[in-house]
C-alpha cells in the first residue's frame, strides 16, 4: 500500500534565525515546536511522536531529553541523522509512524548554533588524511565536485552565478532571511576565491536557528487551523559518504530518490509548480535539477539561466532565498518554504497556483539525498 | 621544519599501518583483494566488491592520472598560510582508487584534470612521509 497523500504536514515553527548569539541548541527546538504548536492549534498533549535531527553544537539533545523538557510521554521517537538530508528523511519517517498507526501526531525538529557556538563553525573541520595535504572544510570538497562537474559537461561560473543572484533576489522579499541585500552577477565574480572553482557567493550562509514541523494523517488534518499540505511522494538515494569512493562526482543522489518520490506520487517534473532544492553550493542545484529529470544531464547550467528559476519565471525555485540567502537550517529550510507557498501565505514571494511542490535535502558532500514531494 | 611540523599529520592506526611504513620506504602500497583483485582505498577491513576479508598489501605502479583539484584561498590552518594559494589534488590510480594528495613540480595554473602523474615521497617527518605526486613528462 502506498504511503501517497496519507499524511499531511499541519505545522511549521521558525525562530529567530542568523546570527542569534547566547543561545543553546535546545532553547532552539523549544522555540520552534512552540511556534509549530500554535502554528497548527494543537495542544502539546496531542503530540505522541518525535523524531529530531540532532543538533551539530549541542549533542545533549535528543528526541528522549526534549520529550522531558516538553512535559511529554512519547508513544514513538528516534534521533535520526542524514546530516543536510535528515529534513526529508524525519518527514517521510514521520509520515511512516503515523500511516503504520504508531503516533497520530509525530513532531519534527532540528536547532543548529553553528554560527555563534563558542566551539567554531563545525563546518570547516579537518577530514582524516586530507588535512595533511591542506584538505579543509565542507566546501573543497564540494570544489572538487563543482571542478569535475564543470570538466564534464561545460557548466560555468556565469551559470553559477544566476543561482545566487536569484536566491538573493527572493530573499529580498523574505523579511526572514539573513542576506536580504541584492547582489549582481559582477558582486558574485568579484566575490573573493574561498576554494575554487568556488567564490564566497557559491557558498550558503551559517546560521544559528532551530525548525520544527508536525506530520499528522489526512484524515486528522483537515479539521486542524492550517490546509493541510499532503505528502505525496517520498524517496532517498544514498551515493558513498566519501566522494572520493564514488564512482561518479557528477551525479547526485536525486537520481534515484527523485525517481522514488516521482513514481509514489504518480507525477512528472511537468507537474511540477514550485522547488526547494537542497543549495548548500549555487553548483548543486542545476545537478539536482539534472538528475531530478527538470532537464537531460549537462543541460543544468542553461536551464538555471534567464530567469527560468526566479519568481515568475517557469519554474521558481528557492523563493524562501535557499540555504544560500535565507539562512543555513540544514534541510529544513525548504519544507517550510514548500508548504508556505502551498499554503498561499508567501505574500509578495508567492508563486500564484501553486500545488505541488517538490523539496529536496542533501547530506555531506552530496552523501546522502531525499525528495519530497507535496501538494495542497 | 618547525614550521612544517605544525602541520597535521595522518594518524596512523592499525588498519593503515601497513600504507604508512610502505611511505616510509618509498613506496606507494594498497590493500588488494585476494579474491577478486580490487584494490581499495582508503584502507578498511574487508573488499567492498566482493565481501572477501582476504586482503593482501600489494605495491602499486604509483601512477595515474588527476581526476579533479581545487585551489585554497581561505587559510583554514595556519601552518598553510604561506602556501595559499594551493591546490588539494585527487589523483586517481592506475589500480583504481583515489587518492587526495598535492603536486609538486606544478604550477596551480598548469594543472588539468586527466594530466599524468606519478608518486614522489615527501619526508615531512622522521616518521611521516606523504605520497605526493608530479607531473609525468609527456615524452617518457
Amino acid at each position: 500500500m502506498s504511503l501517497k497523500d496519507s499524511c499531511a504536514i499541519v505545522g511549521l515553527g521558525y525562530t529567530d534565525q542568523g546570527k542569534v548569539p547566547g543561545r543553546s541548541g535546545m532553547s532552539f527546538y523549544l522555540e520552534a515546536t512552540r511556534n509549530a504548536l500554535d502554528d497548527s492549534s494543537l495542544d502539546i498533549r496531542d503530540i505522541d511522536g518525535l523524531i529530531i535531527q540532532p543538533c551539530p553544537t549541542d549533542r545533549s539533545v535528543t528526541a528522549f531529553t526534549l520529550a522531558e523538557e516538553l512535559g511529554i510521554n512519547l508513544r514513538y521517537g528516534a534521533d535520526q541523522q542524514l546530516q543536510g538530508a535528515s529534513a526529508c528523511a524525519i518527514i517521510q519517517h514521520a509520515a511512516m509512524a503515523v500511516d503504520a498507526g504508531l503516533c497520530n501526531y509525530c513532531l519534527c525538529a532540528f536547532a543548529d548554533t553553528s554560527r555563534s557556538a563558542p566551539q567554531g563553525i563545525v563546518y570547516q573541520v579537518a577530514w582524516g588524511t586530507g588535512a595533511a595535504y591542506g584538505m579543509f572544510g565542507v566546501a573543497a570538497s564540494y570544489a572538487l565536485i563543482a571542478r569535475r562537474y564543470m570538466h564534464e559537461y561545460g557548466i560555468t561560473n556565469q551559470q553559477f552565478a544566476e543561482v545566487a543572484v536569484t536566491f538573493r533576489k527572493h530573499a529580498s522579499l523574505n523579511p526572514i532571511a539573513q542576506m536580504r541585500n541584492p547582489i549582481t552577477i559582477d558582486d558574485y565574480h568579484n566575490s573573493r576565491w574561498i576554494v575554487e572553482p568556488l567564490h564566497l557567493l557559491d557558498c550558503c550562509l551559517v546560521s544559528d536557528g532551530g525548525r520544527a514541523l508536525i506530520v499528522t494523517s489526512a484524515e486528522r488534518s483537515r479539521s486542524l487551523k492550517q490546509p493541510p499540505v499532503y505528502v505525496m511522494g517520498m524517496g532517498q538515494g544514498h551515493p558513498f559518504e566519501d566522494p572520493m569512493r564514488r564512482s561518479t562526482l557528477t551525479v547526485t543522489g536525486a537520481a534515484e530518490s527523485g525517481k522514488k518520490a516521482f513514481a509514489m506520487a504518480g507525477i512528472t517534473p511537468e507537474d511540477v509548480d514550485v522547488c526547494a532544492i537542497y543549495d548548500s553550493f549555487t553548483f548543486v542545484v542545476p545537478m539536482q535539477l539534472e538528475d531530478l529529470g527538470f532537464c537531460s544531464k549537462g543541460e543544468g547550467g542553461a536551464f538555471v539561466e534567464g530567469s527560468r528559476i526566479a519568481l515568475g519565471g517557469e519554474l521558481p525555485i528557492n523563493t524562501s532565498g535557499g540555504l544560500l540567502s535565507e539562512a543555513y537550517i540544514q534541510g529544513w529550510v525548504g519544507p517550510h518554504e514548500a508548504v508556505s507557498q502551498l499554503r498561499g501565505d508567501c505574500g509578495e514571494r508567492q508563486v500564484p497556483g501553486a500545488e505541488i511542490a517538490l523539496v529536496t535535502s542533501s547530506g555531506g558532500v552530496l552523501s546522502t539525498h531525499t525528495t519530497l514531494i507535496l501538494r495542497k | 621544519m618547525i614550521e612544517r611540523n605544525q602541520k597535521p599529520l595522518p594518524r596512523i592506526d592499525e588498519v593503515n599501518r601497513p600504507y604508512w611504513e610502505a611511505a616510509k620506504r618509498h613506496e606507494l602500497f594498497l590493500q588488494r583483494c585476494q579474491e577478486c583483485d580490487h584494490y581499495r582505498y582508503p584502507p578498511g577491513e574487508i573488499c567492498p566488491s566482493c565481501l572477501s576479508d582476504r586482503l593482501e598489501w600489494a605495491k602499486t605502479s604509483g601512477r595515474g592520472t588527476v581526476y579533479t583539484w581545487t585551489v585554497f584561498h581561505q587559510l583554514y590552518h595556519p601552518a598553510f598560510e604561506k602556501e595559499i594559494p594551493y591546490a588539494v589534488v585527487a589523483v586517481e590510480l592506475d589500480e583504481g582508487p583515489k587518492l587526495l594528495t598535492n603536486l609538486v613540480d606544478c604550477k596551480v595554473e598548469a594543472i588539468k584534470i586527466g594530466m599524468p602523474v606519478e608518486v614522489i615521497f615527501d619526508d615531512v617527518t622522521e616518521e611521516i612521509t606523504l605520497p605526493r605526486f608530479r607531473p609525468v613528462s609527456q615524452s617518457v
